[in-house]
């Protein structure tokens, strides 16, 4: 069983949420999705600055497996790409929910307005065989 | 030959030993071409110094480990490895064919011109489509000329918003890339859980903003998409054209028209389907087919006919032509080869390739079943490949569709396609073709059983797999990580 931790929001493409004091938002991919991709060997993350509209490919994970796409859980200004994946894609698979984060985000509208699932609703829906 | 198989065949550097050399490779007398001296290298290149011999023990035992159609079963899902009759590539070797400059006058190459011209006549019917260029080299320069086709269109139009390209989650994974080379944004779609396009989520993607949507049918899961008119016509109502990726036309050759489905732009991969070499064994032929409304767009050249005879057209006939995609005319002597294929069968043979890649599809689609495994799409009947899902053995026995990938290499099987399409959990995508035998097929059955009581008695012998090749299994997270593609001595 793959690790969901409660105090994140997810989507259903995979990505975590966390708030973060400042109000801006850290993304990444679940463990359960770093699980089914497999090892990583590239990571591309969005630059600062660039403006993103929820649902928008922001980011690439790609494995030995498959490429995917990122999405943008909300839209808004792109704060920092986590720098540290081009050199240490690893990191996602190792830590997915710190080490291994992708984008911090400064989203348009409040967070608790997109329909993000909560840790149980995720895990149904990943035990669901989503 | 076990010998063979089984012994690692060093890197031809490896058997370099200084001054070593062969009569046919000894240098001229005197200087063979005219390059100013201050062009000319000053030291020789590091070339491996081995004799004749060597050379041809070297890649001969190379040839002899490769796995290919000629000598294994190549289930190789979405990319219909079948056998190439070898009547093709005799008759497209004829001196005649084979000796003729591409810039010679037309008048010369009126055979050739016939020829090239009937393939597009009998492409162009095949696939229900009004014309027909032969130029693009690849299956992704024919997506690329598609793709660039439809913008051709819609800037003609003067209706410059339209930026989207639709791609459902079970195409290829080169449609959105195809899209991104020609500007496009990607808007992935996903498929209903029977492997249908979910109508309303198209609804939902559809906008004045899509230029088109690229679809592949039968799709990537081996199932041929039902509601294909209805979407078509919600496409075109919102003012997108319908680009067919043609990876997957075997299934329907002769059965069923993408022209007469609503689409309106194909690439055909006449490496797939009409049999010319494939698979590293290229080059490729990416032939594109539009309907009315893109004619104007083609890439040049195509092969044209007047009073006079046959002749190629250019960007004088077509101004509009969305230009070349090479410096000649494409892949000629492959595409001979489909010309080849094309009359030998004839449209009955056609009707019998779709036929028999079908039903062999659906007897190893029902053996397998019949073994145990579960297949993507429940109920669904194969078009000519289909998806299994190895879900379960992975979770009963910690044994992954890439374990029995690697451990079918030891019962003398190439590996279908794993892991594609992206959307089925631990998927093996099994295309058998119309062109093995049913004894071929049970003993494909036979071992995929053996190696799931394998995964069952000592799943460590599957994931330790393949152990009877000269190389085990690779580190490929390591070579992606790390990626080196110079050989060097190990002591340098």
């Amino acid at each position: 069983m793959s690790e969901i931790p409660a105090e994140l929001r997810y989507t259903k493409s995979h990505e975590w949420v966390r708030a973060l004091p400042d109000g801006s938002l850290m993304v990444g991919i679940t463990d359960h999705a770093q699980g089914a991709l497999g090892d990583l060997v590239f990571v591309e993350v969005p630059e600062a600055g660039r403006q993103l509209s929820a649902g928008d490919a922001c980011a690439v994970v790609e494995s030995v497996k498959a490429a995917s796409d990122i999405y943008a859980p909300l839209g808004g200004e792109v704060l920092a790409g986590n720098d540290s994946l081009a050199t240490q894609p690893e990191l996602v698979n190792q830590d997915p929910y710190g080490q291994g984060w992708i984008l911090r985000l400064r989203p348009d509208a409040d967070p608790d307005s997109a329909l993000l699932m909560d840790a149980a609703a995720y895990g149904e829906f990943v035990a669901a065989g989503h | 030959m076990e010998n063979a198989m089984q012994a690692r065949e060093p890197v031809i550097f490896e058997l370099s030993r200084p001054g070593r050399t062969a009569a046919a490779q000894q240098p001229p007398p005197a200087p063979a071409h005219d390059i100013p001296e201050r062009y000319c290298r000053q030291r020789p290149p590091a070339l491996p110094e081995v004799s004749e011999l060597q050379a041809v023990r070297h890649f001969t035992r190379l040839s002899q480990q490769n796995f290919s159609i000629d000598t294994r079963f190549y289930p190789l899902g979405s990319c219909t490895m079948k056998y190439n009759p070898k009547v093709c590539n005799a008759l497209a070797m004829l001196p005649g064919f084979l000796d003729r400059h591409p810039l010679a006058p037309a008048v010369t190459g009126q055979g050739l011109l016939t020829c090239l011209f009937e393939l597009q006549e009998m492409l162009g019917a095949v696939t229900g489509m009004a014309g027909v260029s032969l130029t693009p080299m690849a299956g992704a320069q024919g997506e690329f000329a598609g793709v660039a086709m439809i913008r051709a269109y819609h800037r003609g139009r003067g209706d410059l918003q339209r930026n989207e390209i639709i791609v459902p989650d079970a195409a290829h994974g080169t449609n959105p890339a195809t899209a991104t080379m020609c500007g496009m944004k990607v808007r992935e779609l996903a498929s209903g859980p029977d492997g249908d396009v979910d109508l309303a989520a198209l609804d939902a993607a559809l906008s004045p903003a899509t230029a088109g949507i690229m679809l592949t049918n039968p799709s990537t899961l081996g199932v041929f998409e039902r509601n294909i008119v209805e979407v078509a016509r919600r496409v075109h109502a919102a003012g997108g054209l319908l680009y067919y990726d043609g990876a997957n036309l075997n299934a329907i050759l002769g059965k069923v028209r993408p022209g007469d489905m609503g689409f309106d732009v194909i690439h055909v991969n006449l490496h797939k389907t009409f049999s010319t070499p494939h698979g590293g064994g290229g080059p490729g032929a990416g032939a594109v087919g539009v309907g009315e409304r893109l004619l104007p767009y083609l890439p040049v050249p195509v092969v044209g006919r007047d009073g006079a005879g046959y002749r190629w057209l250019d960007e004088r006939d077509l101004p509009q032509s969305i230009g070349r995609l090479s410096g000649f005319m494409g892949n000629t002597g492959i595409l001979l080869r489909a010309w080849v294929y094309l009359r030998i069968l004839g449209a009955d043979g056609l009707r019998r390739v779709a036929e028999f890649s079908t039903l062999n599809a659906n007897y190893l689609l029902a053996r397998l079943i019949e073994a145990g495994f579960d297949p993507a799409c429940p109920g669904r009947r194969a078009s000519h490949e289909f998806s299994l899902t190895l879900r379960r053995e992975a979770r009963e026995f910690g044994v992954t569709a890439m374990d029995f990938a690697k451990r079918l290499l030891d019962y003398g099987y190439h590996a279908p396609t794993t892991y594609f399409p992206l959307l089925v959990p631990e998927c093996l995508l099994i295309e058998p073709t119309e062109t093995e035998s049913r004894e071929e097929l049970d003993g494909f059955v036979e071992a995929l059983s053996a190696i799931r009581r394998e995964a069952g008695t000592d799943p460590e012998l599957v994931r330790g797999a393949p152990h009877t090749l000269p190389v085990r299994r690779l580190d490929d997270v390591r070579a992606a990580r790390q990626l080196d593609l110079a050989w060097r001595p190990a002591s340098q």
